[in-house]
């Protein structure tokens, strides 16, 4: 074979027998993928704070409903999780449910990825926010209850203040994390970044496929290095001084 | 240098006029003739066209006609006991493997394209693929206008869209693409009823109504929304093979042999599995057996 022909201005090329490009593609696959994964860490970090709280709880109750949802979801791979929320839950509701799932919501394919990511990755976030509440020395909770508070206001305005300062560097993993998870959303019909890169590199391909699939790869460095980022910022400004995380 | 070309060209002119005859052979056959050898190409998974059986024997519509080119070149160059080598091949290695002289006939799903064409031959179409819509039997899907309003899904990475795209402007209207991440998912999508019909080529819609649990509950429908031959790939620039190639295939047809070979294959159960695809010549496929021609697309 001869040798590869290098050509990165590929994607500003039309598709082949439409009068769109290549970028415009890609452009519209990074627009999905931002917003199924910042919607889907909107659900996570609101549901995991809930639930990694509840693990923490006194109530045996409450805390084994918390540790089963932990269990379940952390434990089943996230492709199995979108394919049983698109192809298996319609089933399983009752008919005229199921059919409006499946005909009439809009976007199914963005929306069932933004919820199963967003339950998914609630799972480790409460884990996170669990090790958070935990490490803190135990007379903090106790100071907290002898002052008078009320265990809620004990976690409202001692715990988890200072359990979210605590986790901030896992948490950062775990929202750069759901920018490449949002990737497996293609598999559901999502028309995120990853399908517009396997959309275009199958029998619509340009010459040039190697360029398409680097170029993707470096669009999710940038993203993910800019929630990498922001995460930092956060970190520094609410930083307390002389503690645990962010003090330098 | 100039010079040293000259007199290789002259050489080379001279001991060709020296030996010519009217059965002087020339590029593929003389190949086979000199290494005793044809090496045939085929694939592994392109059913019904070529594929492996359980013994891992490649089988196939494609792989009958060209036993019978086979038989044509022993026959031809008086050679019965010629060796044939089987050379498995795949979409992407299948034409640097002719062009490099590894294989000498590649026999598959290979559509006759125009762009290929600069690189390869083909011999006279064997069939026509179309594509199609596949959809529920009770769907009463049977034009693009009863598409308007409602979910179509084609497989990610396949061009089937474009035709939904295209054909939408002129029929005013409104389709919703959906995209499977591969075939058996995109049927899925119809089986499930997330979208009313599936768009893809006829032979692999048919290959999936088979294998469903209960292929009844399926058709194909619709118009053709676009068609392309497949032929049997040589190397270019080799008019004695193409023309072996040519009248054997053509013999086939005119002789109505390729219909029963196609019957075999398309219409009663194959193996492994024994499915029947169910798909009867197409009208396109009719007109490329009546006037054999081996345009691309």
């Amino acid at each position: 074979m001869s040798q590869y022909q290098w050509d990165w201005l590929v994607i500003f090329e039309n598709v082949t027998d439409t009068d769109e490009f290549y970028y415009q593609w890609l452009i519209s696959g990074l627009g999905w993928t931002l917003l199924i994964a910042l919607s889907a860490w909107v659900i996570a970090l609101i549901l995991g704070t809930i639930i990694g709280t509840a693990r923490t709880l006194p109530n045996k109750f409450v805390a084994g409903i918390a540790t089963a949802y932990v269990e379940l979801f952390r434990n089943i791979p996230l492709i199995v999780q979108l394919f049983m929320w698109f192809f298996v839950l319609p089933e399983m509701v009752p008919t005229n449910i199921g059919n409006w799932m499946k005909q009439d919501m809009p976007h199914p394919g963005i929306i069932t990825s933004i919820i199963g990511l967003g339950l998914f990755t609630a799972a480790r976030v409460a884990e996170q926010i669990r090790t958070g509440i935990l490490a803190l020395p135990r007379g903090q909770k106790n100071a907290g209850l002898a002052l008078g508070l009320t265990l809620a206001q004990t976690y409202r305005h001692v715990l988890l203040p200072m359990a979210f300062r605590v986790v901030i560097p896992p948490l950062t993993s775990e929202f750069m994390s759901i920018f490449k998870n949002s990737a497996v959303a293609y598999s559901i019909t999502a028309t995120e970044l990853f399908f517009q890169m396997k959309q275009i590199t199958g029998d619509y391909k340009p010459a040039n496929q190697i360029e398409v699939v680097t170029i993707v790869g470096l669009i999710y460095i940038l993203v993910a290095f800019s929630a990498n980022r922001i995460m930092t910022f956060i970190e520094r400004r609410v930083q307390v001084p002389g503690y645990i995380s962010g003090g330098k | 240098m100039q010079k040293r070309l000259a007199f290789l060209v002259a050489a080379v002119s001279a001991s060709f006029i020296g030996h010519a005859q009217a059965n002087e052979l020339t590029g593929t056959l003389k190949k086979i003739k000199d290494s005793g050898s044809i090496t045939v190409g085929h694939r592994e998974s392109s059913i019904p066209f070529s594929y492996l059986d359980d013994a891992q024997k490649p089988i196939g519509y494609a792989m009958d006609l060209c036993w019978k080119v086979v038989d044509a070149v022993k026959k031809e160059l008086k050679l019965p006991n010629l060796a044939v080598k089987l050379n498995p091949v795949t979409s992407q290695t299948r034409i640097p493997l002719i062009t490099n002289g590894t294989v000498d006939i590649e026999c598959g799903s290979t559509t006759n394209s125009k762009e290929r064409q600069k690189q390869v031959a083909f011999g006279v179409s064997t069939y026509v693929t179309s594509v199609r819509m596949l959809t529920k039997a009770d769907s009463g899907v049977k034009t693009l206008d009863d598409l308007n309003g409602k979910a179509v899904v084609t497989t990610t990475g396949t061009t089937s869209d474009r035709y939904i795209k295209q054909n939408e402007k002129g029929h005013n209207i409104d389709v919703k693409n959906v995209y499977g991440k591969d075939h058996a998912e995109s049927f899925l999508m119809v089986e499930s009823g997330r979208a009313v019909a599936f768009v893809m080529d006829d032979v692999l819609l048919a290959g999936l109504i088979a294998n469903s649990k209960s292929p009844k509950d399926f058709m194909i429908a619709g118009p053709a929304l676009s068609v392309e031959p497949y032929g049997i790939m040589i190397r270019k620039d080799d008019p004695q093979f193409k023309k072996l190639v040519d009248d054997t295939l053509i013999g086939l047809m005119k002789s109505g042999e390729v219909e029963k070979i196609y019957n075999k294959w398309f219409t009663q159960p194959i193996p492994p599995k024994n499915i029947n695809l169910n798909l009867p010549m197409s009208p396109q496929l009719k007109e490329a057996i009546k006037n054999p021609n081996d345009n691309g697309v």
